[in-house]
């Protein structure tokens, strides 16, 4: 007899119901496959109303994020075979509003991507023309954000913050992160302008170092990391600015 | 199609218990509630240092009161979490630090490591104090 696994799944359909529910499906369990192959299995073979978001399966493009037992997973990365047999249970990312079944709500994400600006300012002046050629960088230069570059957008250091699920208007890992991906760049001057989101109350000082963004991050960036250190920095800029007279003047 | 303000957006609501649905969610929520131990205990340092301030035989009743059953397990019970809110920040400390001595970047072991190393010497050094008497 061919072995087989349940998924139960998290059910909402807003046309249809104001609760959510769960649905179990009987799907066959194979070696390889992975949480989203076997809801690509529910969605062609047994309910097409299923509705989730998907996209390269190879840990790439990020939008497979869902939670896995209450774990934020890529589910193109999430092996039937380590839960097998036990039943799976698959719900949208935490800390969000959901749309309808397994899809999220994302543009609270989306907005705070954009406010902290996440690509190379030049100072006014400063920008190269384009015959100027590329700014250089050295190897090590690169080393100091590259680990932070490596951030896929999945969200689910977002679904697995408490502190965001708790309170929204909290920054977030991964926003954090990749704002301090672009001020650690060399050929970066945008920081006193990102200051101002990620040294404000909702940025890095609402993060109370749980750590376990960093644990679900797929891309080991450490959005954890990012965060203290960013807090390091920025205390360091108080102290400049409070105990030296001309240390609190824009770079 | 309907546009946006035809949807209705479920929010999944967070429970009080939401601490206990992980293991290192309930880690976290311990060694933050371990700094209210700390900081009590830092009163009660006051408070002793106070009754020193009031003579000899005050000082002495506050040393009697030490002896107290009651006194001793709440010093074991600020112990413990003390040395525990010690331990996992000491263990945090090479996310915070992250240096560089030239290109090589500190080994995240060694800053764990100093920081350990700085609790023992500063230990011993009370312990030196207050036993060699």
């Amino acid at each position: 007899m061919e072995k087989t696994m349940k998924l139960e799944i998290f059910r909402y359909r807003p046309d249809q119901e104001d609760q959510p529910r769960f649905q179990t499906y009987e799907v066959p369990f194979r070696e390889d496959w992975v949480v989203l192959d076997a809801i690509n299995y529910i969605k062609d073979e047994i309910d097409g109303t299923l509705s989730y978001r998907w996209s390269c399966r190879m840990g790439v493009c990020g939008s497979c994020g869902m939670m896995v037992n209450g774990i934020p997973k890529l589910t193109c990365a999430t092996f039937l075979k380590d839960y097998y047999p036990d039943k799976i249970r698959v719900e949208p990312l935490t800390g969000f509003p959901v749309q309808r079944d397994l899809v999220i709500v994302m543009d609270d994400f989306i907005h705070k991507l954009r406010e902290i600006k996440p690509w190379i300012i030049r100072r006014e002046g400063e920008e190269k023309p384009i015959e100027g050629g590329e700014y250089l960088q050295t190897p090590a230069e690169l080393e100091q954000y590259k680990q932070y570059s490596m951030c896929i957008n999945c969200m689910l250091c977002y679904a697995a913050c408490p502190v965001y699920a708790l309170d929204n208007t909290f920054v977030g890992p991964a926003a954090i992160a990749l704002a301090q991906r672009y001020n650690m760049d060399s050929r970066d001057q945008g920081r006193d302008q990102r200051q101002e989101i990620i040294a404000s109350h909702e940025g890095i000082w609402e993060c109370t170092f749980v750590g376990e963004c960093s644990v679900v991050c797929p891309k080991a960036v450490d959005p954890a990391g990012a965060i203290q250190r960013s807090k390091v920095s920025s205390t360091i800029d108080w102290y400049k600015e409070v105990l030296i007279p001309w240390g609190g003047k824009k770079r | 199609m309907g546009g946006k303000e035809e949807m209705k957006p479920y929010r999944r609501p967070v429970p009080n218990t939401w601490w206990l649905e992980r293991r290192s969610y309930f880690l976290f929520i311990v060694r933050e509630l371990a700094s209210v131990f700390v900081a009590a205990y830092s009163v009660f340092l006051l408070l002793v240092i106070y009754k020193l301030g009031q003579g000899p035989e005050a000082y002495e009743g506050m040393i009697e009161l030490l002896r107290s059953p009651a006194l001793i397990v709440f010093h074991l019970v600020v112990l413990a979490f003390a040395v525990y809110h010690s331990i996992t920040w000491f263990n945090l400390t090479p996310k915070i630090l992250v240096l560089f001595v030239g290109e090589v970047r500190v080994p995240p072991l060694l800053i764990a490591g100093a920081h350990y190393f700085a609790w023992l010497v500063l230990s011993a050094l009370v312990a030196w104090v207050i036993l060699r008497a």
